[in-house]
This record gives C-alpha cells, sequence and structure tokens, in this order.
C-alpha cells in the first residue's frame, strides 16, 4: 500500500487512470439513459416513472460507497499514515455529497407520483437525510483544516464515526416500517425484471466509472496544489 | 404534471448536476497542474 505514498509514482498510474474510467463512464451513462427512457417498457403500477430508477440507484449508491470510500481511506490514514489517504477521502466528499443529494431529489421526484407526496420522515428517506448532512459537516470541517489538501484528525474520526450511518441505512426498510420499497437486489438474487436489470446495471458502473474519474480529477488538483504551495514558499524564503 | 415530466425532471437534474462537478473537477485539475508545472519550469 506504501508503494503508492510517493505523489509521483501515484500520478504516474492517476494520470492514464483518469481517462480511462471517464470516457466508458460517460458513454456508459449515456447509453443506458438512451436505454432506459426509450427502450424499457413502463411498469404496470409506477408507469414511465420506474424510469427514474436508473439516476435514483446509482445516486444512492455512489452517496453511500463515497462515505464508505471516506471511512476506509480514514482508517488507513489514523492507523497506517499513509499520505494520500486523506487526500482521497477528501476528494470523495464533494462528489459523495453530490451524489447523496441527487438521491433524495430524484427520490422526491419519483415519490411525488408514485406515493402523493414529496417527501415522508420514514427510516429509509431521514438516514439518507442524515448522510448527506453528515457529507456537510465533513466538508466544512476539512475546509477549516490548515493542513492544505489532506485532512485532519477529528475529521477522519468524523469520517469513521459517520459510517455507523450506512448500514442504518441499508437496513431501515428492514427495522422500520417504510413507504420506500424493500431491497430489490441482494447478494441472493434480484427481483427485479431483467428488462430493467440489464440498464439500471450499465448505468449503475457508468456513474461508478465517472464517480472514480472525478475522485481522480479532485486527487490531482489537490496534490498539484500542494506542490504549488510548497514552491511558492520556497520562492518567498529565496 | 404526467409522469413524463417527472423523469424528465429526474434526468435532467442528474445530468446537470453530474456536468457541474465533471467539468468544475476537470477545469480545477488542469488548472492546478499548469500552475504547478509552469512554477516548476520557473527554477
Amino acid at each position: 500500500m506504501h508503494r503508492f505514498a510517493n505523489p509521483n509514482r501515484f500520478l504516474s498510474i492517476a494520470k492514464p487512470l483518469t481517462p480511462i474510467l471517464l470516457w466508458p463512464g460517460l458513454l456508459l451513462v449515456l447509453g443506458a439513459c438512451w436505454w432506459g427512457l426509450t427502450q424499457v417498457p413502463a411498469e404496470r403500477l409506477q408507469g414511465d416513472t420506474v424510469k427514474i430508477m436508473f439516476v435514483h440507484v446509482p445516486a444512492a449508491w455512489l452517496g453511500m460507497a463515497g462515505w464508505t470510500g471516506i471511512a476506509v481511506a480514514s482508517i488507513i490514514q489514523l492507523v497506517w499514515r499513509h499520505p494520500l489517504a486523506g487526500v482521497s477521502a477528501r476528494a470523495i466528499a464533494v462528489p459523495g455529497a453530490l451524489f447523496a443529494g441527487l438521491c433524495l431529489v430524484t427520490g422526491s421526484i419519483w415519490g411525488k407520483p408514485t406515493w402523493g407526496t414529496w417527501w415522508v420522515w420514514d427510516g429509509r428517506l431521514t438516514s439518507m437525510l442524515i448522510l448527506f448532512f453528515l457529507y456537510l459537516g465533513y466538508i466544512a470541517l476539512t475546509n477549516a483544516s490548515s493542513e492544505k489538501g489532506n485532512v485532519s484528525r477529528v475529521a477522519a474520526v468524523f469520517g469513521i464515526v459517520g459510517a455507523v450511518n450506512i448500514p442504518i441505512i441499508n437496513r431501515s426498510v428492514v427495522w422500520w416500517e417504510s413507504q420506500h420499497q424493500k431491497a430489490s437486489i441482494t447478494l441472493g438474487g434480484s427481483s427485479i425484471s431483467e428488462a430493467y436489470l440489464w440498464p439500471l446495471f450499465a448505468s449503475a458502473l457508468g456513474f461508478s466509472l465517472l464517480f472514480g474519474a472525478i475522485v481522480l480529477m479532485r486527487m490531482r488538483a489537490a496534490l498539484a496544489e500542494t506542490r504549488i504551495e510548497a514552491r511558492m514558499r520556497r520562492m518567498a524564503e529565496d | 404534471m404526467t409522469h413524463a415530466d417527472f423523469v424528465f425532471a429526474a434526468f435532467a437534474i442528474t445530468a446537470l448536476a453530474t456536468l457541474w462537478i465533471l467539468i468544475g473537477s476537470w477545469l480545477a485539475m488542469r488548472r492546478s497542474e499548469a500552475l504547478a508545472n509552469d512554477l516548476r519550469d520557473k527554477k
């Protein structure tokens, strides 16, 4: 793991990897959205609104995966003091918050025609809203940190503690009565028709590749800013 | 509002937000890396 502690070694991988994630991700997202919007039939009960699934589910997945990534990076930062762990956690925060927010907004848009309301204070929606607020708190904490590009120990601990919410979101529809449907895709299989499953899989994969490209871009920007700051400091001392 | 309006709104908001973060991150990366390279070349 410490092989990549050297920023130059990390950049030698991140630079070619960014377009490898970006372009297939963009193509997959565009293709999956076209597929989902034009080729998939309306569902018997929900009608066309079921197509919102192709953006809502990937947003939910990335919102939760993003915080899981922050928690893992925070553990690596605190335990092994890996210099890039904090940089990666910080790079995940804004896109993670964006996708958590998109999950809430697209879910609300789906809820109005399906449930007859934009919002209900049930376990799934409330725990997802808490995740969004956790992201905002994490972003505020990391921005307040004096460590350029990296995150403070307080923010890292916050990242680990906040991960408690991830299994709560996942199990909320089982533990509490909820308007939200139970999990349709589990390790044991899927209850979704194949007509919806494949475009959903393509969309989730495409958005995941885009998320990876965005995180790499933000890490590269953070590392470049660290180099700029170090160079400016040296120039001021000369 | 028809069901199609809700579907369009959800896809449009997702597309705009994704493009915003994608372009913003790309521009920030390009700007920072260009400035870092300029400063390195000024040695």
